[in-house]
């Protein structure tokens, strides 16, 4: 049984990268492009793991160490969330809390790495990340509170075990809205259109990459690998409310919840070919959208 | 008993010899913080056995005061407050003996540390007092000696009004404090605390409790004194008053809660509510702050909030018999305070390191830190992470009692109970982002980046003792992180006594969430494992690679400066814009003239709302209202004297007809 539950953890390391992949193919499918190989992600971060690395004489150690704070929390989080009904390696009730707040611990160490570099424009990307990112915690949190109270349970693993057709059956519109909300968060905390566009040749309108702009090499792969598994692991959320888990079939459920992943990577494609970034001062606006929706959720559940 | 007594003792002495040798400030130095440190350390000694089960002590003397009566006692409750009382005092004392030495010339220190040892005396005997009038006198103690701790500088105009604002504020609070007590003891005849048993006031004696140590707690709007207090004292006696003396309200609130018996659901309500806007509201303000210490000072206001916020789930559990809810509410709760006291007094001390360091805290002017400062910056960096509730530190502990509680409430009450638990869920969860924001901004604008002014650039790092001070609250941060079961399974007295459920299933349920905490900690470990291992990784491979140093990359622009840099206000602006329907920043520009401009400036101003625009009416309309009352002030003695006569004569009238 402990093999298996390393399985979600396994998966999430080796397919990641491929997410991000997906996504770029799709882009360049709808754009008419051939697009670059779905595996150029981990080309990428192989490219980058061979390189030096160039600092500026403005950082201190928190420069140096934000990335790595970054990969080990990320890969601590891994072993919190279950996947395609396997449980996770670490359940407990109140492990939801443990998942967000070191995602949130993930993000301040991104944070301060930025304000390390006393350049103007990181200190922009790292005021708006700050922002954006408070602002979907609580959504976040409505949404899991809301799940929580439709399964009777606080922790990520039943919490999704519970997730069934028959629990589609009877409470439908409820999930519908909780996936919506978390896909606003999924797309916030990655860093995707319609809150922040990753391609940008302009570092005045980025979020995230603004905030790596100074890491290179070592330290750049770190960054790109641990932003591909949050890619994964928020992308979870969102698929393991829509694709519900039968209790017998082991490896159908993991095949569905592959798919599924596959599936959030070509509609995040679609969103992105599809729509623009939105200006910043509306993105605050979408945001408590998403909240809105898992408090309509709840509101649903509580009846 | 004895050991506490003897404790006491020592404050009181050696406040009373610093006021002896008042003229040598090495000798009232060595006598106050050295009688402090001595005295803490015997308190603590005589506390961790209490706290850890041990049978309460008691102490009833005769008292010649009118229902008055030294009547003391130490039970686990009182333990457990007096556990960071004694801990910060120890500590704050230590730091005060070095960051007071800029004043040895200037000031007489004698009477600076004879009210900070009598501030510890009366807050331990605060915490023990088991009569109305011994705790009310020891209050009253407790705010002068804090008061007079405050007003040090007195010769700043700014320091004069925040002592002012303090000592109003704590005395509206404490004549709740005195109305609560004539109830309690017109109900039970008597004004010892085991006389008091539930009754039928109870609910207006929630509320007088409410207003009155929220006061000093600092509970939205009572709060107004705070942002401006703390940042007027000496960092020392700021870490103290916000890490321990604004707890002694919580503490106030616990027991008399203890007395009220069962609680209905609305009490629990009413403390979600204020927990949710003196959360959201303290960290909003603290967010638009741009003086380190003031900032600070707010955040102690969201912390209080959080604090009330597993009070309230605690009571939302009593009142609805889920003793699970109860027990890890209150849990919560009661552990944000220790936590609250061990990484608050770390960050003012280490806010005052920074203006010993660079003679500034205006976060604007400061930047770079920490390659100048790497003690200050490495604690203060550890302190950001703990309030900002992140693991694997003690914040987060806390803050996830709370949590386990709410989701409990959340997925097991019925829809009137559930409700608040969903609030707590949301609010805690905005505050954590906006407390992870605001903490970003501070130590990412002080510590790190270039210099943005000559203070900065030629900061230096503080003493031993200092340096001292600041690691061992550090490590006490990481010490409850790491130890997170055994914490919470060392608080089963203490909640016994709080939440008056048989010590049995207290026991039995701070068992049952054992696997959610050893849990965590086992997360933490493999956390820092794999950091470790990741840096021993990036190291062997960067060993052979080239690594070059080069200037930030600056998009092409070649003369880039220090002024430059995101400032803490433009940090902070897209939030502070967002929520500025509530914070009503103000702007003050200098616009730029002409083609080729040259000088422009821009200032940004947030007041407190409900000083500005609630107490401040306030009080100008009723000082309006009585100065039609002037007349009868005149200075004329004479008049004076017979005011007195004529008074005595009705009292007399009144007496005998």
């Amino acid at each position: 049984m402990l093999i298996a539950r390393l399985l979600p953890p396994l998966l999430a390391l080796v397919f990641a990268p491929l997410l991000l992949g997906i996504i770029s193919r799709t882009k360049a499918v709808v754009a008419g492009r051939v697009g670059q190989p779905l595996l150029q992600p981990y080309y990428d971060i192989w490219k980058l793991l061979q390189k030096g690395a160039v600092y500026s004489s403005t950082t201190t150690w928190v420069f140096r160490a934000g990335p790595m704070v970054g990969l080990s929390t990320i890969l601590v989080v891994l072993a919190l969330l279950p996947f395609g009904g396997i449980p996770a390696l670490l359940a407990f009730p109140g492990d939801l809390v443990l998942f967000a707040y070191l995602l949130g611990l993930m993000r301040f160490f991104t944070v301060l790495a930025a304000l390390d570099t006393g350049s103007s424009f990181e200190g922009m990307g790292a005021s708006r990340e700050v922002t954006f990112s408070a602002l979907a915690e609580p959504a976040l949190f409505l949404g899991l509170a809301a799940l929580a109270r439709q399964t009777g349970t606080f922790s990520l693993s039943p919490m999704f075990e519970n997730i069934t057709t028959e629990s589609w059956i009877q409470a439908g519109p409820a999930f519908v809205l909780l996936a919506a909300a978390f896909l606003v968060v999924f797309l916030t905390e990655n860093a995707r259109i319609p809150v922040d566009d990753p391609t940008t040749h302009l570092e005045l309108t980025m979020i995230h990459e603004v905030m790596v702009l100074d890491h290179s090499g070592l330290d750049f792969a770190f960054i790109l690998y641990s932003s591909a598994l949050k890619l994964w692991l928020l992308g979870t959320l969102v698929v393991s409310i829509l694709v519900p888990v039968h209790q017998s079939a082991v490896w159908l459920n993991i095949a569905a919840a592959l798919a599924g992943m596959v599936g959030l990577a070509v509609f995040t494609g679609l969103i992105e070919s599809a729509m623009a970034r939105l200006r910043l001062l509306h993105v605050p606006q979408l945001l408590i959208g998403a909240s809105v929706l898992a408090t309509l959720a709840l509101v649903l559940v509580l009846r | 008993m004895r050991l506490m007594l003897v404790a006491l003792l020592i404050f009181g002495a050696s406040g009373l010899a610093t006021l002896c040798c008042s003229a040598s400030a090495r000798w009232a130095t060595l006598v106050g913080a050295g009688g402090a440190i001595l005295g803490s350390i015997l308190g603590l000694i005589s506390v961790v056995p209490v706290l850890l089960g041990a049978a309460p002590l008691f102490l009833h003397l005769p008292w010649e005061v009118p229902y008055g009566s030294f009547a003391v006692a130490l039970d686990a409750l009182s333990a457990f407050f007096l556990l960071p009382i004694f801990i910060l005092s120890g500590v704050a004392a230590l730091y005060g003996s070095e960051y007071l030495q800029i004043y040895w010339e200037r000031k007489s220190l004698g009477s600076s540390w004879f009210f900070f040892n009598l501030l510890v005396a009366s807050m331990t005997l605060v915490v023990i007092a088991r009569n109305g009038v011994l705790f009310l006198v020891a209050w009253e103690m407790m705010a002068l000696a804090s008061f007079f701790l405050v007003t040090f500088e007195d010769e700043h105009e700014q320091v004069r009004e925040a002592g002012w604002v303090y000592l109003v504020a704590t005395h509206l609070g404490t004549a709740f404090l005195l109305v609560l007590f004539v109830l309690l003891g017109h109900e039970h005849g008597s004004l010892d605390f085991d006389q008091f048993t539930a009754s039928t006031g109870a609910d207006a004696v929630f509320l007088l409790a409410v207003i009155g140590f929220g006061a000093k707690a600092g509970f939205m709007p009572l709060h107004v004194w705070l942002p401006e207090a703390h940042p007027a004292a000496p960092t020392h006696v700021s870490a103290l008053m916000s890490g321990v003396m604004i707890k002694t309200g919580i503490y106030g609130l616990v027991r008399i809660l203890t007395f009220l018996g069962p609680p209905p659901l609305w009490w629990g309500w009413v403390l979600c509510g204020i927990g949710l806007s003196s959360g959201v509201l303290g960290v909003l303000y603290a967010l638009a702050q741009h003086d380190l210490k003031r900032l600070l000072a707010y955040h102690s206001v969201e912390n209080i909030g959080i604090i009330a916020l597993g009070l309230g789930v605690g009571l939302i559990g009593l009142s609805s018999g889920s003793s699970t809810l109860a027990v890890l509410g209150f849990a919560g709760g009661l552990l944000h305070v220790l936590n609250h006291a061990l990484f608050k007094g770390l960050l003012f001390l280490g806010a005052g390191a920074v203006m010993h360091g660079a003679g500034t805290r205006e976060i604007d002017h400061l930047g770079g830190l920490l390659k100048r400062m790497p003690w200050t910056g490495l604690s203060f960096l550890i302190g950001a992470v703990a309030i900002s509730g992140l693991p694997p530190l003690n914040g987060f502990v806390s803050e996830l009692l709370i949590y386990v509680s709410a989701f409990q409430g959340a997925t097991t009450l019925e829809n009137t109970a559930a409700v608040p638990a969903l609030a707590v869920i949301a609010g805690l969860a905005l505050i954590g982002g906006l407390a992870a924001a605001c903490f970003a901004k501070a130590f990412g604008i002080v510590f790190l980046g270039e210099p943005r002014s000559d203070h900065a650039a030629h900061a230096h790092e503080v003493g031993l003792a200092m340096r001292l001070s600041l690691v061992a609250l550090a490590t006490g941060c990481g010490v409850i992180g790491l130890g997170a079961p055994w914490v919470v399974e060392a608080m089963a007295p203490a909640l016994t006594n709080a939440t008056g459920l048989p010590a049995d299933s207290v026991n039995t349920l701070l068992m049952s969430v054992r696997s959610t905490f050893s849990a965590i900690v086992l997360a933490s470990l493999v956390l820092l494992v794999f950091l470790a291992l990741l840096a021993s990784l990036r190291h062997r491979l960067l060993v052979r690679r080239s690594v070059e140093e080069y200037v930030t990359w600056d998009c092409g622009y070649a003369r880039p400066t220090s002024r430059m840099q995101y400032t803490a206000s433009s940090f902070a602006q897209p939030l502070t814009s967002l929520f500025r329907f509530l914070l009503r920043t103000r702007f003050h520009h200098v616009m730029m003239p002409g083609l080729f401009p040259r000088a422009a400036s821009l200032t940004t101003e947030t007041e407190d709302l409900s000083r500005v625009r609630l107490y401040q009416p306030l009080f100008i309309s009723i000082g309006r209202g009585l100065s039609s009352l002037r007349w009868v002030q005149h200075g004329q003695v004479h008049l004076y004297v017979l005011y007195i006569a004529l008074t005595l004569l009705v009292l007399l009238v009144w007496k005998l007809g």
